[in-house]
């Protein structure tokens, strides 16, 4: 079994992952030892996505599937459906929880009379299998808090028509899927002018204190009882089926494939709520996952064993990893990039807007599109390249400005000297340019501590796990022990390199 | 015997306006030679010219008979020196690092290095103590004299001085002036020296090269100007020295 998975790995992309190992192999060693302990992981892989029910569905099936002996990791939280399926088609993940609406409107894009038979045939020209449904149907919905939609008399969606002056809040995924938003407002005659964008598990705190009226809702949502909310009825069918199911790469041993398919038809609605509601009770989706295993106690089950302080090393260890790995990376390629862009020139100005282009994509965006090519994944590595990426700009920048700000006495001196020109670099310029650089360098690191935390949108850990997680649950506890020793991070970054300076800027800049 | 430095027809422009206008002139050795004339005059541009700092845009520079190229640029470098009148000091290196950046990158022998510093040092009269400091930790004057003192580390055949002495106070300058001509006189140095002053044109240079928007007017001694003026020009700016008239 664990051969086929190793075979199956092979397979997803050598061409392009050569060249690019030899590349780190030729300048960083270290980094290829590191990255390689997690590129050739043994266990099967389970994604989710980042809300309660995925996560719960796949801890369900990584139970199941420890239960019949195979190692199994869960990847919680990734992004959305275009980063996990991203994930699947390259054989990142053996498998995740999906909804039979998303695949159709989504993946495939297929209009909605598609029969399961012919969505499994198009899933399997990219290697994916489907079971088949698990029972619920999870929908999307509009939900209103109880006392606002009785006060206006508003019922189905419909009734919305009338009233425009309520304000949407909306899960930025439903604002563009091609059945989300703008379909439905066409179909509806809605009015579009008070939308905003909103997380998912923020826009409940919202609706609560009224900073928003109506909000999108997945109807076995455990927090739609929890709140007293009401879903506004889809009077003119608009919402297509969400029957939750698993897709996996068809690679999978049989035995695994099994027992996925034994939990087809065993979750009906109200089961499904009532797993969401406890894993959201306890904060805990392994308890979720002990309910529907008829609350037999479950010893292998991580989470439950780790110690705050073993999970708050872990969590930290990572980020650190992260963010160093990919600090260091922007020094050995900001430091040239800025030194040609002091030249100025054509090629100086275009290193400039490409570097600071790049600062401008948003972290999913670019985490999206890392995730397909194939020697980046979902692993850490991807992380790692954007925070890069991201890290490039400051250093850059600083390194250009700090040379070009040399007075022209002193280059004048260095020149008439005879210096050759690397000499000028090496033992003039960058000497006196160190303060400006390493203040580039400074800033790199602290918005790097910042950033680390978008690795858990791809499952790649670090503070941002209990960050995301948090804001999932709602739990503002969760939250700050991710958002704490990331802050505290930063200060102690900002420190540690304010005594560098002491150490690398020559003493006679300092006096 | 070719004259040390020989400008053959070289002009410079910069955009529009003629920095230099097509020139000749030789400088001969173990002479100073000094380079006067109002802002803007091109006497700047000139020694810039020799050192390289600036391209010709036409005509040719003779180094000891041999047309100076990008090629043979850099190593005819290390024969001259040059001083500014900010002293273009490494703010990041000790005085004495400054001085011995060239030779160290050159891998000179450490002894000799040492040898050649104590030398300058009391040449210049510049106390061997202070050369642990920073530049910014030495006064104007010092940083003046580490400046001459790294011009002068390789023993170049020829020294150029921009101003070298423009921005120091009167009783600071009266002694470098004093000092400056020593130090010409002992090293039999071939010198080329640019100021505003002519007083201390006077009293510094073997010839004086008066120049008027980019032309050379008249070369000679104090005397040779004053006497036998090429022009109107030159009476004019002689008289403007009004230091010059209690002399």
């Amino acid at each position: 079994m664990k051969r086929m998975r190793k075979a199956g790995k092979k397979e997803s992309g050598r061409g392009l992952c050569a060249p690019i190992s030899r590349f780190y192999f030729s300048c960083v060693p270290a980094f290829l030892i590191l990255f390689s302990s997690s590129a050739v992981a043994e266990p099967l892989i389970i994604g989710s996505k980042k809300f309660t029910e995925s996560y719960v569905l796949a801890e369900i099936a990584k139970r199941a599937i420890e239960n019949a002996g195979v190692p199994v990791e869960h990847r919680q939280g990734m992004g959305g459906t275009i980063i996990l399926w991203q994930a699947l088609r390259s054989d990142q993940i053996s498998f995740y929880p999906e909804y039979t609406g998303t695949i159709g409107e989504e993946i495939l894009k297929t209009p909605p009379t598609t029969t399961p038979a012919e969505m499994r045939n198009q899933l399997a020209k990219f290697g994916v299998g489907m079971t088949g449904e698990l029972g619920f149907n999870n929908t999307y919905a509009l939900v209103m808090q109880r006392t606002a939609a009785e006060k206006r008399q508003i019922r189905r969606i419909s009734d919305l028509r009338s009233h425009p002056e309520l304000k949407f809040g909306l899960t930025h995924e439903f604002l563009d899927r091609r059945d989300g938003w703008r379909p439905l407002a066409e179909k509806y005659q809605l009015p579009t002018q008070n939308i905003v964008g909103i997380d998912h598990g923020l826009g409940y705190e919202a609706l609560r204190n009224d900073s928003i009226d109506v909000k999108d809702a997945y109807s076995t949502d455990a927090k739609i009882g929890d709140n007293d909310l009401v879903v506004l009825e889809d009077d003119l069918q608009f919402f297509p089926q969400y029957k939750a199911v698993f897709l996996y790469r068809l690679t999978l041993p049989a035995n695994v494939i099994v027992v996925l398919r034994s939990m087809e038809g065993t979750l009906d609605e109200k089961r499904m709520i009532q797993l969401n509601a406890e894993a959201e009770r306890t904060k805990n989706y392994a308890r979720a996952a002990d309910l529907y295993f008829g609350d037999a106690a479950s010893p292998q089950t991580r989470s439950i064993g780790e110690t705050f302080a073993h999970k708050l090393w872990r969590w930290t260890s990572r980020h650190l990893e992260l963010a160093g790995i990919s600090l260091f990376l922007s020094i050995l390629a900001g430091v040239p990039l800025g030194i040609a862009a002091s030249r100025g020139g054509a090629l100086g100005q275009a290193i400039l807007s490409v570097t600071g282009a790049v600062q401008t994509i948003p972290s999913l965006a670019l985490l999206a599109l890392l995730v397909p090519v194939p020697y980046f994944g979902i692993s850490p590595r991807t992380a790692i390249a954007a925070l890069f990426l991201y890290g490039l700009l400051p250093i850059v920048r600083n390194t250009a400005t700090g040379l070009q700000d040399i007075a022209l006495p002193i280059r004048e001196s260095a020149i008439a000297l005879g210096l050759e020109p690397s000499a000028r670099l090496w033992k003039i310029y960058l000497p006196i340019a160190s303060r400006t650089i390493l203040g580039g360098i400074k800033t790199s690191a602290v918005i790097n501590i910042g950033t680390a935390t978008l690795a858990a949108l791809i499952g790649a850990g670090g503070l941002g796990e209990p960050i995301l997680s948090g804001l999932n649950l709602n739990d503002h506890v969760t939250i700050l022990q991710g958002a704490i020793p990331a802050a505290v991070l930063a200060l102690l970054v900002q420190w540690s390199f304010e005594l560098l300076d002491r150490l690398l800027i020559p003493k006679g800049l300092r006096l | 015997m070719h004259p040390l430095v020989e400008l053959i027809g070289v002009s410079k422009k910069f955009g529009a306006a003629a920095a230099l206008r097509s020139t000749n002139l030789a400088f001969q050795r173990g002479k100073t030679t000094v380079l006067i004339g109002p802002s803007g005059c091109g006497k700047s541009t000139l020694l810039r010219l020799i050192i390289g700092l600036l391209e010709p845009d036409g005509g040719t520079i003779h180094f000891n008979g041999i047309p100076v190229t990008a090629t043979n640029l850099a190593q005819l470098r290390r024969r001259i020196g040059y001083v500014i009148q900010d002293g273009g000091l490494f703010p990041h290196l000790t005085a004495r690092k400054n001085v011995l950046l060239m030779a160290t990158h050159l891998k000179k022998p450490a002894g000799e290095m040492q040898r050649r510093l104590s030398e300058l040092s009391a040449l210049t009269r510049f106390p061997e103590a202070a050369l642990d400091r920073y530049p910014i930790e030495l006064s104007g004057g010092q940083r003046q004299r580490i400046s001459l003192m790294r011009a002068l580390a390789l023993s170049p055949e020829l020294l150029l001085l921009d101003e070298p002495l423009g921005a120091l106070d009167p009783l600071v300058r009266a002694a470098l002036q004093k000092d400056l001509k020593e130090i010409f006189a002992r090293l039999k140095q071939t010198a080329i020296l640019v100021t505003h002053d002519l007083a201390e044109a006077a009293y510094l240079g073997d010839e004086i090269v008066l120049m008027n928007e980019g032309r050379v007017v008249q070369i000679g001694t104090l005397e040779d100007l004053r006497t036998k003026p090429a022009s109107a020009f030159v009476t004019e700016f002689i008289n403007a020295q009004r230091s010059l008239a209690v002399l």
